[in-house]
């Protein structure tokens, strides 16, 4: 059994929900759980279509259910977590009357998820930004852990919390340490145990050893003057940041700015200096995907002109800056150095990842790699520990002047802000601008036909984009993308962030249409 | 245990097998035009036909069961499988050199078969197509379909792919690939039942209209009916180099080969077998890979001039400026005064790269990506 929560999987994750349309067409069941009716719908036994931003208190209405009616695993909750009372304390405030009144739906529908969720095992969560991109982000991914632990479902095969990560290598991002915590393999920079290895092994005397800035607080940094050098490396900031007046009025205030990237665009506008790269196809390296599985990437053709692969770009800086960098490729990196500093990927060796990857953690090198985490209830951290959260509403809530909700996310002929999927032959011609997805309802209301243009507004600025009526959205929503820079969603987004993680409220900001 | 005997071998099976799947196992070579891993038996083209106790039987679908006598390459086999493969050439324009070698008509047979490609090549699936390595290895020919007054479907203007329907051998794979494999439930099923001749437009796979330009059926298509609009009589197969590597779009991780010719790739298909995807891609994994070649990309460092322009610099010029500017703010203002984004985009090797050159070469933890956001 599957509980998919805020996946657009079949668009954004297109050859995953294959495998989960499979085992459905082989008599697996599926419970979707998202405002939208969006592709998995059609697959799904039971569309749970929750208000957005409502996902802690419908799953603690769950956990309230579960609890209740005792469909909970007793025996894992004793032998493998702790904190289990402050957790039922918590859910007993969310019985299912509560609990469907704050997600929208039926008081049933809550009580009906909760025994089915109960009546299978193993039942494996995935979810994707759709739980993350909230002001409440970091409890909503908590509150799933609960869930998944009050059922027993941890550590074990087709069970488990399943995250599907994003971009092509932002799970790799994370375990190489770049993160203002970590070195690479999660090692903290406040430990000097591991500061004195990690200078031990580079040859520096001191490493910094004050955790430091996120993305929102660099960029805030550029316009108080905290920040005057700023480095950024393939991301199209401009574009993906909410707020895109916000966002282009820090850029502009930074006092030196490189770019490193393949192309000119939204960002690079502002740089001082502009370092060409070399692309996906034109180096050797490796990709983790979100199954922590670390595959081989392979060099296809030369970077044009004089772009250089980025490992040469940083080591020139480097040795210019008066160090010696001596690995010289991508696979002297990995094996002689990254390897050897991450203990959960020290079994991972290019020699053998040549076929299929390995999924870390792989500690030695005979270690065939982990499929899945926490095996036997043997949590990372000792006890599985309940955090137990209270729900909270988004950061801008519809009123009387922006009285629908926007959502963003992806669409599957695209990615992101289509630097690389604009310039591919064939993708444009299969979506070529953005539109504003309305219900029928709010259309009908409003006097909007399909593909009429129109205005949406929220308190950060306005677009002019068609709508498309489509039935996939609730009454009362908004969704939109950011793949083009005229309709981008994040000229309207609240760059209002999750207290802990900084991660954005893209999925939920107050807005109002009109017609033009 | 279970046995019965294959080519007068007694060889061992499990309940629910079918002959084909225990030949594969056991090293004998059955043909098939139509079968495809992962879905049930298709048997459609009539090519992996056996001899099981005395009658002719597809290996595909026959389960194998106790005492059996199977016979995979007898005269008679071979006879009938040579009459379906040149039933497939001459249902359709395969316009190779096999396709056509016994027609005594090759050059109307080539202009007819061109004029409708709008092509002067031979088929754009030559040496690439399975029925064209089965006409060879039992040396059939035939393929004189063209001339005959029958019309087939095609679909050219869609993006992506091009369907052409007069090389369609109607095995079914594409209908399966899309159906069971992709569950995307855009190509119509209910093909078989339509005469070619009375029906053409009913009488094959065509594609619907919520198609989401996976690419899964050209990948399955055994002959030249379904392909890539971007490959097609761009490269011939054997000219290119095959490379393994993985997908740079969303965080699944397929695995993929690269077509190579010349240093440019000029096609993508999914690595069969290869972990996470079996082969498996989606739109933007297959067809997504010529932003590489755009004309716009960067190629030299770029230097802002005063009024907001840029000028080309060299490596020496730009890594200079940044390096002498960086020096500048660590000493004016301290290491903490910078920091620096990485690419979730890029290898491993670079966000670690750019980690260590924030840690050890400016010192400051400073460094993130776009992961919260």
């Amino acid at each position: 059994m599957f509980m998919v929560i805020g996946s657009n999987m079949t668009e954004a994750h297109p050859v995953a929900a294959t495998f989960v349309k499979n085992a459905v067409q082989n008599g697996a069941r599926l419970i979707l759980v998202d405002p939208r009716a969006h592709g998995l719908a059609d697959f799904a036994e039971l569309h749970v279509p929750i208000r957005v931003g409502s996902d802690i208190a419908f799953l603690n209405g769950l956990m309230h259910v579960l609890i209740k009616e005792d469909l909970y695993d007793k025996q894992f909750i004793q032998s493998c977590t702790m904190d289990f009372d402050a957790l039922r304390q918590c859910v007993a405030a969310y019985p299912p009357e509560r609990a469907a009144e704050i997600a929208g739906i039926p008081v049933d529908m809550v009580i009906d998820t909760a025994r089915r969720i109960a009546s299978v095992r193993p039942m494996m969560l995935c979810y994707t930004l759709g739980i993350t991109e909230h002001t409440c982000g970091k409890n909503n991914v908590m509150s799933i852990a609960n869930l998944q632990m009050l059922l027993g479902n941890m550590g074990m095969e087709c069970g488990g919390v399943n995250p599907l990560r994003g971009q092509n290598n932002v799970q790799g991002a994370c375990d190489m340490g770049a993160l203002p915590n970590v070195f690479c393999g999660y090692q903290s920079v406040t430990i000097p145990e591991i500061r004195a290895k990690f200078e031990k092994a580079w040859g520096v005397d001191k490493l910094p050893d004050k955790v430091g800035l996120m993305i929102p607080q660099m960029m805030e940094g550029l316009v108080s003057k905290k920040i005057r050098g700023f480095y950024i490396f393939g991301e199209n900031l401009a574009n993906t940041e909410p707020d895109i007046r916000k966002v282009e009025h820090e850029l502009a205030s930074a006092e030196f700015l490189v770019v490193q990237d393949i192309f000119q665009n939204e960002t690079t506008k502002f740089a001082h200096v502009i370092l060409p790269a070399a692309a996906w196809s034109e180096n050797d390296g490796t990709f983790t995907n979100s199954e922590r599985r670390v595959n081989r990437v392979r060099t296809a053709s030369p970077p044009p002109g004089a772009a250089r692969p980025n490992w040469w770009i940083f080591r020139e800086l480097a040795i210019r800056m008066g160090q010696t960098w001596t690995s010289a490729s991508a696979c002297e990196l990995w094996d002689d150095e990254i390897s050897v500093l991450a203990p959960n990927l020290s079994g991972v060796k290019y020699r053998r990842i040549e076929a299929n990857g390995l999924q870390w953690p792989c500690p030695t090198e005979n270690h065939s790699g982990t499929c899945f985490l926490h095996k036997d209830g043997q949590f990372t951290c000792g006890l599985g520990k309940f955090k137990s959260v209270e729900w909270t509403p988004p950061a801008e809530e519809p009123d009387e002047k922006y009285p629908l909700v926007l959502s963003t996310g992806r669409r599957l002929y695209h990615y992101h802000t289509r630097t690389q999927t604009g310039r591919c032959e064939g993708l444009n011609d299969l979506l070529g601008e953005e539109t504003a997805d309305i219900s029928p309802a709010d259309a009908g209301i409003m006097g909007v036909a399909h593909n009429e243009m129109i205005r949406v507004k929220s308190r950060r600025g306005e677009v002019t984009v068609k709508a498309r009526v489509t039935g996939e959205v609730p009454k009362g929503m908004v969704w939109m993308a950011f793949h083009f820079r005229e309709g981008n969603a994040n000229w309207l987004t609240n760059p209002a962030y999750d207290p802990e993680t900084l991660t954005a409220e893209y999925k939920a900001c107050a807005v109002a249409i009109e017609k033009i | 245990m279970n046995s019965f005997s294959l080519n007068g071998r007694e060889t061992p099976f499990e309940t629910g097998e079918t002959i084909l799947e225990v030949a594969e196992k056991n090293g004998v070579n059955i043909p098939s035009l139509c079968r495809l891993k992962g879905v049930e038996p298709i048997g459609n083209c009539g090519v992996c036909v056996v001899e099981a106790d005395g009658t002719h039987v597809l290996s595909c679908s026959t389960p194998v069961h106790q005492g059996m006598k199977v016979r995979t390459q007898t005269p008679a086999i071979v006879a009938a499988r040579k009459e379906r493969i040149k039933a497939l050439l001459d249902s359709g324009n395969h316009n190779c050199a096999i396709g056509s070698a016994g027609s005594k008509s090759w050059s109307t047979f080539q202009q007819t078969v061109q004029r409708s490609d709008g092509s002067a090549e031979l088929c754009p699936a030559w040496g690439d197509c399975r029925l064209q390595d089965l006409a060879y290895e039992y040396q059939v020919s035939g393929g004189r379909a063209a001339l005959s007054t029958r019309t087939y479907p095609r679909e050219s203007d869609a993006p992506l792919i091009i369907r052409d329907y007069s090389r369609c051998i109607r095995c079914g794979r594409c209908v399966a690939a899309c159906n069971e494999i992709q569950v995307n439930a855009a190509i119509h099923a209910d093909f078989l039942s339509a005469d070619p001749e009375l029906m053409p437009g009913k009488a094959y796979p065509v594609a619907k209209d919520n198609c989401v330009y996976c690419g899964e059926c050209v990948q399955a298509c055994p002959v030249g009916a379904l392909v890539e609009k971007k490959a097609r009589y761009h490269y011939r197969p054997w000219k290119a180099k095959k490379i393994r590597t993985t997908c740079p779009y969303c965080g699944v991780g397929c695995q993929q080969l690269l077509h190579v010719v010349d240093d440019r790739i000029v096609k993508v298909t999914g690595v069969e077998d290869g972990s996470p995807n079996m082969g498996r891609l989606c739109v933007k994994g297959r067809f997504g890979y010529d932003f590489i070649y755009s004309e716009e990309r960067l190629k030299t460092p770029l230097i802002r001039n005063d009024d907001g322009s840029f000028r080309e610099a060299t490596w020496d010029e730009a890594l200079g400026l940044v390096v002498d500017r960086f020096k500048q703010i660590i000493r004016d203002h301290g290491p903490d005064a910078m920091a620096g984004v990485s690419c979730a985009r890029s290898i491993n090797e670079d966000s670690y790269q750019m980690m260590k050159f924030f840690r050890a070469v400016i010192g400051t933890n400073n460094i993130d990506h776009c992961a919260r956001t």
